[in-house]
């Protein structure tokens, strides 16, 4: 098994166990709050029932509402391909790739948000525009952990910044690093609706941000909307395990696994923060972004400062 | 003992610096600041090479003043004045969590332009950060508790640059220093104290307004 075999190996697995990550979260919580819970595969359940199920359309809706579940799910795909999900190479990578990656999630992004306004529905312009505010924060963090990993790796392709020879980086930069991957996962948390900026478990309009805009959609479009963002949590969970978990040493069938097993352990991580924490209220959020932002902010001048 | 371990305690002040920054439950704040008392007592063990009485005897005297005896003040002083939290501080926290971010470029940027530290060695950088931090919440907070924190961490930072010249500089200053703080925090707690028995509200923004009432 080849370096290029193993990455499409581990974009499979991405691609199936993208709605257990999410499951082994929602496990975790229920079981340290002393609760029943869903089983971890409940997604899957979901998405087969609605698979099967037909759509209803709002007569206000256009195209774009029909488009935007597809290119959801299309465009997270494409952003995938350029992480190198089993930490040693991606499948497509080129000079300046993590931009494509940050812009590519922010076109489905967009048209999600133009789905929820096409509906007309107040409600769903609410969560759009909350949804948009978080998401335009999270992009400072993201860039500036982007520009950490660059530093440190002299590499500008997220295969480089996250690939093989990342273990030589832990010896010289090892607190830069931890702080990257600490805001690298709350901005996942953020990215992802989950609960210290979103409540995925809430059906209360007000609260939510994330929900709230896909409330008109439903059968097999919702089913795509729920699997693209099931996915985008495995993709930014993945890059958080390739940053903390160097696999230069392992074999292709090594790094495939730890693959595997980091992305359950993202979701223990995800669940043990949801039963642990309150949903911030709606004002606290840019504060939560802004202190993950500062932690990235700090490791990139940790970097420029002793460099290695 | 060695340098990655001054290092790391180094990170951990800076990040304490930044969660008093973000955190508007006052008790929070004491605990950061208490935690981050903690870890200056553990610098002189790491900058020293060996152990001798003198760096002994400093580490727990600033453990106990810094760590214990402050804090506890401290949490005495807001359980009297029963304040929670700091409701609406001068500055919004997005803004002196900003003006956090831009200190520690700053610091950083003028550390490497002084003498005193070798590049890469965090000390200076990270003592200019605390300092930095410290005045911020001293100027943009309206409660006096909070103020005071913010006068312990601008004192912290003090500290740390005091550990460049740890080797010239003698036991006794450095008691003396830990003393004068501690004075200094036990008076503003007694009077926080007297200005909420005195006017039912110890932000600092009612004391700025002379009127006959």
């Amino acid at each position: 098994m080849n370096i290029t075999t193993s990455a499409a190996f581990a974009f499979i697995l991405v691609l199936l166990l993208a709605p257990a990550v999410a499951g082994v979260a929602t496990r975790t919580k229920s079981a340290l709050t002393g609760r029943q819970g869903a089983p971890a595969l409940q997604l899957y359940f979901d998405l087969w029932k609605l698979v099967r199920r037909g759509a209803v359309f709002s007569e206000t809706t256009t195209w774009i509402f029909r488009l935007a579940p597809v290119l959801v799910v299309a465009t997270t795909l494409l952003a995938a391909t350029v992480v190198p999900l089993d930490g040693r190479v991606s499948l497509i990578r080129f000079s300046g790739d993590w931009v494509a990656f940050a812009y590519v999630l922010g076109l489905g992004r967009f048209f999600l948000v133009l789905a929820a306004l096409d509906t007309g529905s107040s409600f769903e312009g609410m969560g759009a525009s909350r949804e948009v505010t978080f998401a335009s924060l999270v992009e400072v963090g993201l860039f500036l952990s982007f520009g950490t990993l660059g530093v440190v790796t002299h590499e500008l392709s997220l295969s480089g910044m996250l690939g093989v020879p990342f273990a030589r980086h832990w010896a010289a930069n090892a607190p830069a690093l931890v702080m990257i991957s600490a805001c690298l996962f709350a901005l996942l948390l953020a990215e992802c609706a989950r609960v210290p900026v979103d409540d995925p478990a809430t059906h209360l309009e007000l609260t939510m941000v994330h929900e709230v805009m896909v409330l008109d959609h439903s059968g097999p479009d919702l089913a795509l909307i729920l699997y693209g963002s099931a996915l985008k949590l495995a993709v930014l969970g993945a890059m958080v395990v390739s940053v903390l978990v160097p696999r230069a040493n392992l074999s292709a069938a090594g790094s495939v696994a730890v693959l595997g097993g980091g992305l359950l352990a993202v979701g223990v991580g995800i669940g043990i923060v949801e039963a642990t924490m309150a949903r911030l209220r709606l004002p606290k959020v840019p504060l939560y972004l802004a202190g993950a932002s500062s932690l990235a902010l700090f490791s990139l001048i940790l970097v420029l400062w002793n460099p290695a | 003992m060695t340098h990655s371990s001054l290092q790391l305690l180094l990170l951990l002040v800076v990040l304490t610096d930044f969660a008093v920054l973000g955190t508007s439950r006052l008790s929070a704040c004491i605990r950061w600041i208490a935690f981050q008392g903690a870890i200056l007592g553990l610098l002189p063990l790491v900058t020293e090479g060996e152990l001798t009485t003198h760096v002994v005897a400093l580490a727990i005297g600033t453990v106990i003043v810094k760590a214990i005896l402050l804090p506890g003040f401290l949490r005495w002083a807001i359980r009297e004045a029963a304040i929670r939290r700091e409701v609406e501080p001068l500055v919004p926290y997005m803004g002196s969590m900003l003006l956090g971010a831009a200190a520690l470029g700053a610091a950083f940027a003028v550390a490497s332009t002084m003498p005193v530290s070798a590049r890469g060695s965090l000390v200076v950088p990270v003592a200019l950060v605390t300092v930095m931090i410290g005045m911020v919440i001293l100027i943009t907070r309206a409660k006096a508790v909070i103020q005071v924190v913010g006068y312990m961490m601008l004192e912290n930072g003090v500290y740390i640059f005091g550990l460049t010249l740890a080797r010239r500089v003698p036991f006794l200053v450095e008691a003396g220093v830990l003393l004068d703080v501690f004075v200094g925090v036990f008076i503003m707690g007694i009077v926080v104290f007297h200005i909420n028995r005195e006017f039912d509200s110890i932000s600092a923004v009612n004391l700025t307004e002379l009127r006959e009432s």
